[in-house]
């Protein structure tokens, strides 16, 4: 039934003879339709031939075109070389030994090429190479790839060639030397000795010139004191395996404290010997690795630790300079000199405190231990930046001195904290030239940005300690039109000839009695090792001042540089910015971190909401006049009054949008003092985190982290009674207990025939520093999945390092309190007890324990598989064959260890996941051997089959047995601490067979009877 | 593994130059292309007697050649001893009728004197060190490039030689033309069998018309003459509807297609992405028949990454040229009924443009083209193949996977490269330990386990998914 109902569009209808009414029956329209706005140019397409049947004819055309051609196979082409280089063969893969140093970090490598493209980097193992990669130089080979990288010099933001750069450069030095201008070279440290050699050619040749080295995160204050004490600034090498009794006050010395690299060091003492490790005392404000490895951790702000230095130094030294240390704090500090002074010369203090008179202090208390650790031969000369010379040369630019500036490796525009004072300075200048990798936020608004190489594909030496001598050599030709800078010194200098050439005669210096040949074929040259003569210098007098030194107003921020991102020179690296922190887990972000006093009084809280995702308060920070809107995480172990924020996030320019997360601290990092006094409030809002770990403690589940201190251990070990430490777990078998080792629902395979492999990993020699997962991450092609997916737990990690924190003191604490448990409620009651024990305590045990898939001999997953796309191998892989996967996830739902990765999407080739994946230059980083999985298939750790398989073929092709220890995974092989050991335990000579078999080994949840091939060993803690 | 594949999705999208590709390319198996070709060999059955009466005449060229007698041999010298020293000692860099490394040699003995000649072939250097101008002129004319000396050679051995290169050039060009005319038979052919085929099928067309017409014309006769056509009792119809009521035959029967259709529907499936005998059209015509066949090159001279990686790896240009630098034209001999002289000459010279090299001044120009092959073995990401493994630790002939390579005119695809086919094979392969100290533990170990002498890929763990999919 029709309505008859009228709808009146306006008053107007009612007139009926309105013209209003009339024209709008006729016109469709009211409006005259913007067809020019949405076809463009109205004028070429009218005149455009191509009609509307003419458009739908090619519509269908190629629509039927498509049809068709989908019912073919693709046709795929090859294309060989014309001339094929010698060395390389399609399949096998190459390596080249060279070193890294950016300023930040540097390391002895191996870079693995495949068909000419760097693909994944290695620790150089040869004799004298000590410097292991840490994640982030694992991490930038991807940074090669980087698709935001500078692809061409420009002159005013324009695109130009070298030629006009050269130019341009040169008549600039002709003014300033003609109008008596000042130039300046401002570069980051540089520790080649023939790119020294070429700048001090160039001061020679430019009478009004200078050279300032800038470190963005400054090691001043050591450099200072070490200048003074022994005249030369560099600083020392300090080698913790020869110390028994480790001291450090506020150094980070696993994380990035004078360049990091301590750990392999460090670890080789960690591990219990004949019932003897090292003891490590740690004070410190913000919760870092040092602190989380160490015996005995006490929480304190970077005021009370100068004072602690002082009293430690009186103790040492026999002084009695006035220290006014807190009493809670007093015991502690007294202990520790005490253990340092018993140790003597097998004691090391080291501090990172940015005070020269603690430094100095620090000189003064290893001399007078004589600390074995503490040695001047060979010291590092990878810092050498000085505050003072910055800050001048800041100075000179406002005072319109400068005529012509020319960085390189350096933006001080993003990590100076007056970096408007640099700005307006640099723009008085006639010329300022930003040699760089990428148009980042100084290079961007000089008047040349010179695009540099990579250090992958750049020449270069290096004398990272003082008498090695160690070459970077290109491992792929140039990607973008780019030049080094060295090479445009040369030229500058009126030099003819390539910087390789320059290098090869110059390194003669250097490399007596060998060849240039092998010094390129070992990548490091050790010579005769250098010492610097003991010095002196007025140690009271710096211990008086260091006494006088006043707490700060308000909060104590304590400034410090990520695991991920360092000094956040590659920011737009996506491995590490998904990399989560080893201490907050967190990934994709900086954040504030606050005590948890504190934190209740500023009613400043995390919450995990309702989709599993961490959610955290917004506080403001504010420094002098600077302000910024900072996410808090609340971090057990933070010292009350203190909070910390990690360097390095915050970056916009030249980095992809996803990349641009958290806030950029260097604002707050005036005098290059990372201790500023901070005023704190809560603002408004909530942060969304994406954190891969919500539950912080181990519930007094002891079975997984297993520890023990050195006493029992000791004892227990002599006595051979393993069960003291190492309990294996009971279960019930015929209402008997016996031990769950030996209670099989399997009948089990013979695995003596062949190779079989274990991994094992020492829980005490792991620092957390990650440099596996991002080995793993590039050997196995694991996608990146962005912030979103992270926080939807879907971080596609094969290998994780959990951190767990003890509730109460400690984890043995925590064992003790679960066991007390009595009844459901009251004192003792579980019900109250579990939620505290959820719980970190304020100054809590941290332990970190890497997982991935435990290649269980009996593995639950495979027995769910409806499609059998696991099953398990003899050699002990638990297999994983993607083109059988339905992705119906049973797999994952059954793994006791929830190792196994899902993959929700398709990370490659997609738009939404914009990462390196998604344009051809990223994908070049991938390794050719593995496969890239699609979406809806499951996927996990392989025990990188690709690499024993490879292992094995080389042994059967050159007609001999596999060597001991000759297996190695990525994880294994990136780890320089010897936290992780692979190999086939059929061979009883390989290490790994003698560590499986230990009496500190133990499985991950073994009552679940899943026989892994993933061995722990107990943690001994040496209290 | 993944490597290949993005270059071909970065083409994907231009559809234009799939169709290209389409057109170039000899497709996968298509059923478009197989039902057109059963077609024509129907149609073409009739024609077969034409167009073998070409090919016998292109057969007789070879021997005309061999046998072309030596004409005018030089001043005493053995002509035929001349030809195997000339091929033992020169023909690295010598040709008779073309500029090699050195100049074309046949006349030689008409350009310089005898005394001249064998001091020359003794020790040139010397003699261009002595300052002979002609000596000096040929050394600048060739790039300065200094002749091998050959003191063994006697004065009576380069007699021989130059005896040889005395020779009159034979009137090859019968061959030439007999296979030219060959070709151009070939081609009438092929256009004649076109024209007769759309002749065919015009006839066949009209013959199905008339007939058509022919049988309305008779009945509309009929119906104007009253005559009534007999309705013939539908037999047909009578035992469908038979077996219509039938209703347990009905359902066996439907049972029955259901079963078959999905016979051939899951044949069809599991062919999809097979491509066995794939053998695309490339850009350059190569023949493994001419090289591994009829000259015998080793796979492993060419294909030398086999042996240690897992790639076999496809040549590049520069192995081409270790022979190709001197090998500018294939011998009359080589050529077939199906291809000329003339044909894989010009196919010799689109390498020469690809890799740059000027025939006419020896030297490369330095403008490359790379070639694009088409991929035959397209194995797929997600499996892991090791020619090494295979070639070199197993030490498997090349042909077992690949096929008579040397017969093949054009390469194809021999195996199906499905995992039943390498399944079946580790299955039934012993693997072969001696010699192999690699093996000497296992094989004691599992051969008693298993209590056999021999042991398979399979019992060593062929089989294990992981090993190849990863």
């Amino acid at each position: 039934m029709s309505s008859n109902k009228k709808y009146w569009k306006s008053v107007e209808e009612l007139n009926e003879n309105s013209s209003i009414v009339e024209t709008l029956k006729n016109n469709e329209f009211v409006e005259a339709i913007p067809t020019d706005e949405f076809l463009g140019d109205a004028a070429s397409l009218s005149s455009s031939s191509t009609t509307r049947r003419d458009f739908l004819k090619y519509v269908g055309f190629s629509t039927a075109a498509a049809t068709l051609a989908a019912c073919e196979g693709p046709v795929h082409k090859s294309i060989p070389y014309v001339v094929q280089p010698e060395q390389i063969i399609p399949g096998i893969a190459d390596f080249y030994a060279t070193t890294m140093f950016d300023g930040f970090d540097f390391a002895n490598l191996l870079v693995k090429t495949r068909e000419g493209r760097p693909i994944k980097i290695d620790n150089n193992k040869i004799e004298g190479a000590k410097f292991a990669a840490n994640a982030r130089v694992h991490a930038s080979v991807l940074s090669l790839y980087d698709s935001m990288r500078l692809k061409s010099p420009m002159i005013n933001q324009k695109n130009a060639n070298w030629t006009e750069v050269d130019a341009k450069i040169k008549s600039s030095l002709a003014d300033a030397k003609a109008k008596g201008g000042q130039v300046v070279l401002l570069t980051n440290t540089l520790a080649s000795p023939s790119t020294e050699k070429l700048i001090a050619d160039f001061l020679a040749k430019n009478p009004n010139s200078k050279h300032v080295i800038y470190d963005a995160v400054s090691e001043s204050a050591a450099l200072d004191a070490f200048e003074t004490v022994y005249g030369q600034r560099a600083l020392v090498d300090y080698d913790f395996s020869k110390a028994n009794t480790i001291v450090s006050i506020g150094a980070d010395f696993l994380g990035d404290w004078q360049g990091g690299s301590f750990d392999s060091g460090y670890a080789k003492g960690r591990i219990p010997q004949a019932g003897k490790m090292s003891k490590h005392i740690q004070f410190e404000a913000n919760m870092t690795l040092s602190g989380a490895a160490a015996d005995k951790r006490v929480a304190m702000s970077v005021a009370n630790q100068k004072q602690a230095l002082v009293k430690i130094y009186n103790v040492i030294t026999g002084s009695s300079i006035a220290s006014s240390l807190g009493k809670e704090f007093d015991t502690e500090v007294t202990k520790a000199a005490k253990q340092l002074q018993d140790a003597g010369s097998k004691g090391v203090l080291v501090s990172g405190i940015q005070d020269k008179n603690a430094q100095l202090l620090v000189i003064a208390i290893n001399q007078v231990l004589a600390s074995e650790a503490f040695s001047t031969t060979g010291a590092r000369q990878i810092r050498k930046g000085s505050n003072e010379k910055v800050a001048q040369l800041i100075a000179d630019l406002n005072a319109g001195t400068v005529h012509t500036l020319i960085m390189s490796g350096v933006n001080p525009v993003y990590t100076l904290a007056n970096s408007e004072a640099f700005i307006s300075g640099l723009k008085k200048t006639k010329l300022s030239v930003a040699f760089s990798l990428k148009e980042d936020e100084t290079a961007s608004i000089t008047t040349i940005a010179a695009a540099v190489p990579h250090y992958l594909e750049s020449w270069n030496d290096h004398s990272l300690t003082a008498g090695t001598y160690s070459l970077t050599q290109p491992t792929i030709r140039p990607l973008f039109n780019t030049k080094q800078f060295q090479d445009v010194l040369l030229s500058l200098n009126g030099a003819g000839g390539t910087f390789y050439d320059y290098l090869k005669v110059n390194s003669g210096a250097f490399v007596a009695g060998t060849s240039w040949n092998k010094v390129v074929h070992d990548g490091i040259f050790v010579g005769a090792a250098s010492t610097v003569s003991g010095g002196t210098a007025d140690y009271a007098s710096a211990a008086n001042a260091l006494s006088q030194a006043k707490p700060v107003a308000g909060f104590e921020l304590v400034l410090y540089t990520k695991t991920g991102l360092g000094d956040g020179q590659q920011a737009n690296n996506p491995w590490l910015q998904e990399f989560p922190d080893p201490i907050t887990r967190v990934s994709w972000d900086n954040y504030l971190t606050v005590s948890k006093a504190d934190a209740e009084e500023l009613k400043l809280g995390n919450e995990i909401v309702a989709n599993g995702g961490l959610n955290g308060s917004y506080a403001t920070v504010k420094v002098g006049k600077t302000e910024l809107k900072v996410p808090v995480i609340i971090q057990p172990g933070q010292a009350k009054g203190t909070v910390g924020l990690s360097l390095g996030y915050g970056r916009k320019a030249a980095l992809k949008e996803e990349m641009q997360v958290g806030v950029n601290a260097y604002v707050l990092y005036n005098n290059f003092d990372n201790v500023q006094a901070a005023q704190l409030v809560k603002a408004d809002g909530e942060h969304e985190f994406a954190s891969v770990q919500s539950q912080k403690t181990l519930m007094g589940r002891g079975d997984i982290v297993k520890e023990t201190t050195l006493a029992v251990y000791k004892e227990a070990s002599a006595k051979g009674d393993i069960k003291a430490f190492n309990a294996p777990p009971m279960v019930s078998l015929d209402h008997k207990e016996v031990e769950a080792t030996k209670v099989d629902l399997w009948e089990s395979f013979d695995r003596s025939v062949g190779h079989h492999f274990n991994l094992s990993i020492d829980l005490n020699a792991c620092t957390g520093c990650g440099a596996c997962v991002i080995a793993c991450h590039a050997e196995n092609n694991v996608p990146v999945v962005g912030k979103d997916e992270v926080r939807r737990s879907r971080d596609m990690h094969w290998l994780r390092i959990d951190r767990y924190y003890s509730s109460e003191d400690t984890f043995a604490g925590d064992n003790k309190k679960k066991e007390e448990f009595d009844g459901l409620t009251g004192d003792k009651g579980s019900l109250s007890g579990f939620g505290e024990m959820e719980d970190p305590s304020d100054n809590p045990q941290v332990v970190f324990q890497p997982v991935m898939c435990q290649h269980c001999n009996h593995a639950p997953c495979e027995t769910v598989c409806p499609v059998a796309a696991t099953s398990h191998g003899r050699q002990g892989q638990n297999q994983m064959a993607y083109n059988r996967c339905v992705g119906t996830r049973y797999c994952a739902n059954n793994c006791p260890y929830k190792v196994r990765r899902f993959n929700w999407f398709l990370y490659n080739n997609n738009d939404e996941f914009n990462f390196h994946m998604n344009d051809d230059l990223g994908r070049m980083v991938i390794n050719p051997d593995v496969n890239v999985r699609s979406r809806g298939v499951m996927e996990k750790c392989s025990l990188c089959i690709q690499m024993t398989q490879k292992t094995i073929l080389t042994a059967k092709r050159e007609g001999r047995e596999v060597k001991a220890d000759e297996f190695e995974t990525a994880c294994s092989a990136a780890c320089s601490s010897g936290a992780m050991i692979f190999g086939d335990v059929n061979n009883t000579e390989d290490a790994v067979t003698k560590l499986a078999a230990s009496d500190r080994s133990y499985h991950l949840l073994e009552h679940v009877g899943t026989k892994p091939n993933v061995v722990y060993q107990v943690k001994v803690r040496n209290v | 593994m993944f490597f290949y594949n993005y270059s071909i999705e970065k083409i994907i999208p231009k559809l234009s130059i799939i169709i290209n590709y389409m057109k170039k390319v000899g497709n996968h198996n298509s059923i478009s292309r197989n039902l057109i070709l059963s077609l024509a060999l129907m149609l073409t059955i009739s024609l077969t007697s034409f167009a073998q009466d070409a090919a016998p005449v292109t057969a007789a060229p070879a021997t005309d050649v061999a046998a072309t007698p030596a004409a005018a041999p030089a001043a005493g010298g053995d002509a035929v001893k001349g030809k195997e020293l000339f091929n033992a000692n020169c023909a690295a860099c010598h040709k008779l009728d073309a500029k090699a490394t050195g100049p074309a040699l046949r006349g030689v003995a008409n350009k310089y004197d005898m005394a001249w000649i064998y001091k020359w072939v003794n020790n040139s250097s010397e003699l261009i060190k002595s300052g002979d101008a002609k000596a000096v002129k040929i050394f600048e004319e060739y790039n300065k490039s200094v002749m091998t000396a050959f003191p063994q050679l006697s004065t009576a051995d380069i007699d021989n030689i130059i005896a040889y290169t005395s020779e009159v050039k034979p009137e090859a060009p019968t061959g030439m033309q007999i296979s030219n005319g060959g070709l151009q038979a070939k081609d009438e052919n092929s256009i004649s069998n076109n024209v007769i085929l759309g002749f065919l099928v015009t006839v066949m067309l009209l013959l199905i018309v008339m007939l058509f017409l022919v049988y309305n014309m008779l009945n509309r006769i009929a119906a104007s003459k009253g005559l009534e056509i007999p309705k013939k009792d539908n037999s047909l119809l009578s035992v469908w509807r038979a077996f219509a009521r039938n209703q347990f035959l009905v359902l066996v029967s439907s049972i029955f297609l259901l079963l078959a259709s999905g016979y051939f529907v899951y044949g069809y499936l599991s062919q999809i992405g097979v491509d066995q005998n794939y053998a695309p059209i490339q850009p350059i015509h190569f023949s493994h028949r001419i090289h591994a066949g009829s000259n015998g090159v080793d796979c492993k001279y060419c294909h030398s990454a086999a042996r240690v990686s897992k790639n076999a790896g496809i040549p590049s240009l520069n192995v081409c040229m270790n022979c190709h630098k001197n090998i500018a034209e294939v011998a009359d001999t080589t050529a077939t009924p199906e291809y000329s002289k003339a044909f894989y000459d010009g196919e010799i010279q689109k390498l020469y443009t690809a890799v740059g090299w000027d025939k006419s001044t020896q030297k490369y120009t330095g403008k490359t083209k790379p070639v694009k092959w088409v991929r035959i073995h397209n194995l797929q990401d997600f499996v892991y193949f090791n020619h090494s493994q295979h070639v070199s630790v197993a030490g498997i002939e090349c042909q077992k996977c690949h096929g008579e390579v040397q017969t093949y005119e054009i390469q194809k695809q021999f195996a199906p490269l499905t995992m039943g086919w390498c399944i079946d094979c580790h299955r039934k392969t012993d693997v072969k330990m001696e010699g192999n100290a690699y093996y000497d533990k296992i094989h004691k170990e599992l051969s008693k386990k298993y209590g056999v002498d021999k042991l398979t890929a399979a019992q060593m763990g062929g089989l294990e998914c992981g090993k190849c999919h990863y």
